[in-house]
């Protein structure tokens, strides 16, 4: 955290630019993530924000190139990882990526595990993959990651199936075996939704030690706000697939500008504050078939919501240096928001 | 129900006091499930999912218990709302001990306590039209009351949880989670409840939908003059819906009292970690976090003496032999450690 003022001026580790993935629904192609922009720093750990369906987990398949074939595609833009073009890499280019420079973990422990292998044999999958390593360094490298993740009795564990382990240790097997080959970016889906918050707290703090160790940026992508404020540097709230607001933790806390990012901050229950009514979003994500055409996507659940919010889209601007908001309040003039935020 | 186990005992408590403000009293509640195996399938052990559960809760109130996964707070619920045969223990509703009533006299009872579940999804039958789903029990306990009034009660139900008139010819399926939600709680105030038990009402709903049901079942509690057991892992929900709190762990209650006190000075070593766990949305408060090593001891098998003692970062020796008792400790307030007095 403290070294944050330092990522800014180093060249970024991935760069995604006008990211448009589009899934087919009945012949017509409807975008899932729309527009999408944005750079992870080395070191760095960005949060992405929303509620489910607003392409967060398409977004961080996109950037895999995990997408299901012949439903999904990448319309249009490009994501550079380390200056290389992932778009351009063929498949067997891409295998070579995947899994040790850019990792990722799964949001449900049980699933994405094999239930038929055992432990070390899933971890070590990786490892023969991408080096020339014989069977017994494996071995003895499986029990290394074990042991690193703070699972105890690592020697047992790694001849054991997914099923005699609890969640919370699944949650670390995935972590292990993303970090496996070291990778420099790690892609976390969930990390922690399925667990309870002693374990949460408890995989948290594994990853933002391996984070520092490794070196290591993070994309995490979640629905909870705590978990935001407490590990990431920089904040993407995502709404119906666009970037609606993105700036730094502190800032977005401080001073949330979009109605959605507002709106998302007062409907959580907090520990240290008392309310009465909570707020609420009415409606939900409006389905890929229903997205309106023009206009803000989020205009039929907005509070603010204005008549010119439904002919015209905004765009991402800089309302200020480093924090960038969607919204047609933040595009007029300071006296004309001053009057319509009223 | 047929595989709890039945280790009644034989004493039979003696009538206790009835109380106008306490609605229910439940009293060193045991379920124990039967582990069986060998060539017989012979019972050879237990699984003390709730093992000596005692809480009042008053008219009104709100009473929310958390706990990690596998802690029992599910199996206390079910098994105050009689869908489990209690192991061991008394539950005192309205003044009439219900422990051991069945048949028709629980089928009356029924009426009285109801339960919102966990999943919105699984607990709503496909094959049914909303309207049926949420009619079903009026029409189970009033079969003469005329289709008419039943449609028109239903309607009005289904428009105070905030669906729409249609909702009542759509089937489940058509319906977001926050919606299903309505019904399963539209479903549960038919037959007029006294108390309504809500199993993880919101945990599978997004932020914002979540924040919609709390309020309404805010709302509902005022309107129908509701009691709530409110069972919840996540904290923070807890703590804006419960008067009272109680933290689980395997299967015991280790501190109850009023939710402040809990939040602000919470006095076991447990519910001392469980708060510090939680993430709180302020980037610039650093907290000092205790961090549990290891996971929750099975309950099949639980450890000698205090069931907290084996991840306890300030046990003693003597935790692990003494067994601590859920003991008063400040008007209100009360833990179950042996460290605090």
């Amino acid at each position: 955290m403290n070294n944050f003022t330092d990522l800014q001026s180093q060249p970024p580790l991935l760069e995604v630019n006008n990211l448009e993935t589009a899934f087919e629904i009945d012949g017509e192609w409807h975008n899932a993530v729309d527009n999408v922009s944005f750079q992870v720093k080395p070191k760095q750990v960005i949060g992405v924000v929303g509620e489910s369906g607003c392409g967060k987990s398409v977004m961080s398949l996109s950037i895999m190139k995990l997408l299901p074939k012949g439903i999904g595609k990448i319309r249009n833009g490009d994501i550079k990882f380390n200056g290389i073009n992932l778009e351009k890499l063929n498949d067997k280019e891409m295998n070579k990526v995947r899994g040790k420079d850019i990792a990722m973990i799964f949001q449900e422990p049980m699933t994405s595990l094999n239930p038929v292998f055992t432990i070390g044999f899933q971890l070590s999958e990786s490892l023969h993959n991408h080096f020339n390593i014989s069977k017994k360094d494996a071995r003895k490298k499986v029990i290394h990651l074990l042991d690193k993740v703070g699972i105890s009795r690592p020697e047992k564990v790694v001849d054991e199936y997914p099923h005699q382990l609890s969640g919370g240790m699944r949650q670390r097997v995935m972590i292990a075996m993303a970090i496996a080959c070291e990778p420099k970016l790690l892609i976390a889906d969930e990390p922690t939704t399925a667990l309870d918050v002693t374990v949460q707290a408890q995989i948290l703090e594994l990853l933002q030690e391996l984070q520092t160790t490794n070196d290591m940026s993070i994309i995490l992508i979640t629905h909870d706000l705590g978990v935001v404020a407490e590990s990431c540097h920089e904040v993407i709230v995502m709404y119906a697939g666009e970037v609606v607001e993105q700036t730094d933790v502190v800032t977005l806390f401080e001073s949330p500008k979009h109605p959605y990012t507002q709106l998302l901050m007062q409907s959580i229950p907090r520990m240290d504050q008392e309310e009465e009514v909570l707020a609420s979003i009415e409606g939900i994500v409006p389905s890929l078939k229903n997205m309106p055409r023009q206009g803000c996507k989020f205009v039929d659940r907005c509070p603010k919501a204005m008549d010119e919010c439904r002919s015209i889209t905004p765009q991402l601007r800089e309302s200020s240096p480093g924090h960038g908001v969607k919204c047609l309040l933040y595009e007029t003039s300071w006296e004309q928001e001053g009057m319509k935020a009223k | 129900m047929s595989n709890v186990v039945d280790i009644q005992h034989k004493e039979q408590s003696p009538p206790l006091p009835t109380n106008h403000e306490t609605l229910l009293e439940v009293k060193d509640l045991k379920t124990y499930y039967p582990v069986k195996g060998g060539f017989f399938r012979r019972t050879v052990g237990h699984v003390k999912a709730v093992d000596g559960v005692s809480f009042t809760l008053k008219k009104g109130e709100t009473l929310g218990l958390v706990g990690e996964s596998g802690c029992g707070k599910s199996t206390a619920g079910r098994t105050i709302l009689k869908l489990l045969k209690p192991t061991g223990g008394s539950i005192v509703f309205n003044g009439e001990d219900i422990t051991k009533i069945r048949g028709g006299r629980l089928r009356e009872r029924r009426k009285d306590f109801q339960m919102v579940f966990q999943d919105p999804y699984a607990s709503l039958n496909p094959m049914q039209m909303v309207g049926d789903i949420v009619s079903e029990p009026i029409k189970n306990y009033y079969p003469r009351k005329k289709a008419k009034e039943i449609k028109q009660e239903v309607m009005e139900l289904l428009n105070r949880v905030g669906l729409p008139d249609d909702a009542y010819y759509k089937y489940a399926h058509e319906f977001s989670g926050g919606q299903r939600q309505r019904i399963g709680i539209a479903r549960a105030l038919a037959l007029k409840p006294k108390l309504i038990i809500a199993d993880e009402p919101v945990s599978a709903l997004d932020v914002s939908v979540q924040s919609q049901v709390l309020n309404l079942l805010n709302e509902l509690q005022d309107d129908f003059n509701l009691t709530y057991l409110f069972i919840a892992h996540d904290l923070s929900v807890v703590k804006h819906m419960s008067d009272k709190i109680g933290i689980m762990y395997l299967g015991h209650i280790v501190e109850i009292a009023d939710k402040k006190s809990i939040y602000e000075e919470p006095l076991h070593p447990y519910t001392q970690a469980l708060i510090s766990a939680v993430p709180e949305p302020n980037p610039k408060k650093k907290k000092e976090r205790i961090v549990l090593e290891g996971d929750v001891p099975s309950p099949e098998n639980p450890p000698s003496g205090c069931p907290f003692h084996t991840r306890c970062p300030v046990a003693v020796d003597k935790c692990s032999t003494i067994k601590p008792e859920l003991k008063e400790v400040k008007p209100g307030r009360q833990v179950a450690c042996i460290l605090v007095d």
